[in-house]
């Protein structure tokens, strides 16, 4: 059984979208979003967008490889299996440095693109706006406004008289075929 | 209608003052469903005769490579010229040399990005292929060079049968550690920038597969929608994500650039922590790392001039790119230069007569050859570049390139051996040559690394295409060419 799930207007050029995208913010809609080729300078400002978050992912995974680097050092030198060698000390901070970075940065890493994924709810594979032909454009050189009918704010006749104020070039309902 | 915006950009031009107008990264005023085609007509084209031509001698020199390794493997390293003193031969001078190349990679993708320097866009993606290939080819020579390969796995933190752990003290496993987190960084940078880009490819394969119906076509294009499909995690180029998006790749970029200029000096450490005279320097850490930078920079040109002949991707690589990489090339290899001069320098100037010695027999002693090799390659040949014509005809510069590629593999080579073939005991001095097994494992490395650009060719995006639209005028809501009101009355005429 299909359902409607997205009314979806499309535009040529970016100014266009921005446009759009601040008659739609004005007039309140919460579940709809912007779908551009490439990330359009100024538009989180006009969705009303805060800054994202992704960097308390990537603090963290640095502050686990660090401390885990150090850990790991520490145990394997100077508790479980301890050698003198060239009677430097068991452990140090400085020898232990450059290994311990090297983790910083790797945990920092899979912190950025882990938070990326999780904060987007990637991978999702199966999206209805995935099944429509002229959607498919979004990743050429098409612009893209999309309100969910889930929106508490949408009205079928209300929201379509809304995009159609914004000069698209075509208006299409997504349905969501489950 | 490149009429209309042609106009347009003339009007823009009138302006602005004729210095201060920037020359587009993208010629033409192509409009930005011509990047996609051209660049992902590549993968959905047929590769022409060439590629084919090349991909098998590149794989016929990569089953060499891997012949050879066999061979060592099962007999022993005795197999190759080593000796003693020169107990560290053409595997860490090769390792050295492919680790540094992939350095250029990392700086066009991160330290460009933090400097927002946009014509990166249109090399970025294949530098960082470049980065990824290289260090496969690198990470080989650590794993053979250590003679009884079956216990390579020693260098990672796993205790041996006697439960004893490895060594942390030693810079050659904090060399493990940076070695593998920058090949994991590279990879992971360069896969969530082809996010986006292999959604365009699915997005094309839906379209072009709605034509087909049955037959081996539709299940070809079956498979290829779900693979890159698969790997696009569904993109849908929704805003919400581009701002996540954006954030994780500054942070990337932040995250490869203390991450690039670690690497080459923990690399340098290898050398510098020990006591051998000629090593036991404190300026290799940014002399590495500037040398890497070099030969990479050296690699990016060479990989990327035939390709962009060969690919008709002249519009989008323009010959400005190719200047601006030769203007970094100017500026590394001019500090390389330098440092070739403070080591002597220090030699003297530190008094230490081993230290002299070594440098002394560096220039004239029995690897005179070599030495000199090096410096022409890596001091004289990028000094070219100052010079406008020799910066932009890309004939020249691929010439060029092609020096710096043997030069800085010279400059291992003479680090490594004129440093230990006469180390503290006169009387095991020698003379260290190559076998033939060193010689062809060494050149099999580029049949695997052609190998692996080839196949990237064929199968990936090679010019990062949502970020090089978002270079162009027309990705700009405040550009005319993106669909701006005209700013000036003249323009308003005009268009």
């Amino acid at each position: 059984m299909s359902q409607p799930y997205a009314i979806i207007a499309e535009y040529d050029t970016p100014a266009d979208i921005m446009a759009a995208a601040k008659k739609v913010h004005a007039a309140g809609y919460k579940k709809w979003d912007v779908h551009t080729p490439f990330p359009v300078h100024g538009m989180d400002d006009v969705m009303g967008l805060k800054n994202a978050q992704i960097g308390w992912f990537t603090f963290f995974g640095g502050i686990t490889g660090l401390t885990a680097g150090m850990l790991m050092i520490y145990f394997m030198n100077k508790v479980d299996y301890d050698i003198v060698v060239g009677g430097k000390p068991l452990f140090s901070g400085f020898y232990a440095f450059p290994v311990a970075y090297e983790m910083t940065i790797l945990l920092g890493a899979f912190g950025s693109l882990g938070g990326m994924f999780i904060l987007n709810r990637l991978p999702r594979h199966h999206h209805p706006l995935l099944a429509n032909d002229r959607f498919a454009a979004v990743t050429d050189d098409k612009f893209f406004v999309v309100i969910e009918c889930a929106d508490p704010a949408y009205d079928e006749a209300a929201t379509r008289a809304l995009l159609e104020g914004t000069d698209p070039q075509h208006i299409e309902m997504v349905e969501d075929a489950q | 209608m490149s009429d209309a915006a042609g106009q347009t950009v003339q009007a823009v031009e009138t302006h602005t003052p004729k210095e201060l107008v920037r020359q587009p990264l993208v010629l033409n005023n192509r409009p930005l469903s011509w990047i996609t085609d051209q660049v992902v007509g590549i993968v959905e084209g047929k590769m022409p005769v060439w590629w084919n031509v090349a991909f098998v001698v590149s794989f016929l020199t990569m089953m060499m490579c891997f012949g050879y390794i066999g061979y060592l493997i099962t007999t022993g390293v005795g197999v190759w010229g080593l000796n003693h003193p020169v107990a560290w031969g053409w595997a860490i001078v090769n390792f050295v040399f492919w680790i540094g190349i992939g350095h250029a990679g990392t700086l066009i993708s991160a330290i460009l990005f933090l400097l927002r320097q946009k014509w990166r866009c249109s090399i970025n993606r294949t530098a960082e292929a470049m980065t990824i290939f290289a260090v496969i080819c690198a990470g080989i020579f650590p794993g053979i060079h250590v003679g009884r390969i079956w216990l390579a796995w020693w260098l990672f933190p796993i205790p041996n049968a006697h439960g004893i752990w490895p060594q942390f003290r030693s810079p050659l496993l904090w060399d493990v550690f940076a070695v593998s987190t920058y090949f994991t960084v590279s990879l992971l940078f360069w896969y969530m920038g082809l996010i986006p880009d292999l959604a365009t490819i699915r997005d094309r394969l839906r379209i072009a597969g709605k034509k087909l119906n049955s037959g081996l076509d539709w299940m070809i294009n079956r498979f290829k929608q779900f693979a890159y499909g698969f790997f696009a995690m569904g993109w849908t180029g929704s805003n919400r994500h581009w701002r996540n998006y954006e954030k994780a790749y500054l942070l990337l970029a932040g995250l490869s650039t203390p991450l690039v200029l670690s690497v080459h000096s923990i690399v340098s450490f290898d050398f510098a922590v020990s006591q051998v005279p000629g090593w036991h320097t404190t300026i290799f850490p940014p002399y590495f790392v500037a040398g890497a930078v070099f030969s990479g920079f050296g690699m990016v040109l060479t990989l990327m001039i035939p390709m962009r002949a060969l690919f008709k991707l002249e519009e989008i690589i323009t010959v400005r790119h190719l200047e601006l990489m030769c203007k970094v090339i100017i500026a590394t290899g001019s500090i390389v230069g330098y440092a070739y001069g403070m080591e002597f320098f220090i030699a003297w100037y530190g008094g230490n007569p081993y230290e002299l010695y070594a440098f002394k027999n560096r220039a004239f002693g029995p690897y005179w050859w070599a030495y000199w090799t090096m410096i022409s390659c890596n001091v004289i040949s990028p000094q070219l570049f100052w010079f406008q014509w020799c910066r932009t005809s890309p004939w020249f510069i691929f010439i060029v390139s092609i020096f710096i590629n043997i030069g800085m593999w010279f400059e291992r080579f003479v680090i490594v051996v004129t440093s230990l073939h006469r180390d503290y005991l006169p009387s095991s001095w020698g003379y260290y040559s190559p076998t033939r097994v060193d010689i062809l494992t060494f050149v099999g490395t580029f049949g695997l690394f052609l190998t692996l650009f080839l196949l990237f060719i064929r199968y990936l995006p090679v010019i990062a295409m949502s970020e090089a639209k978002g270079v162009t005028p027309q990705s700009d809501p405040h550009h005319e060419l993106g669909g701006a009101k005209p700013i000036h009355p003249e323009a308003e005429g005009a268009n």
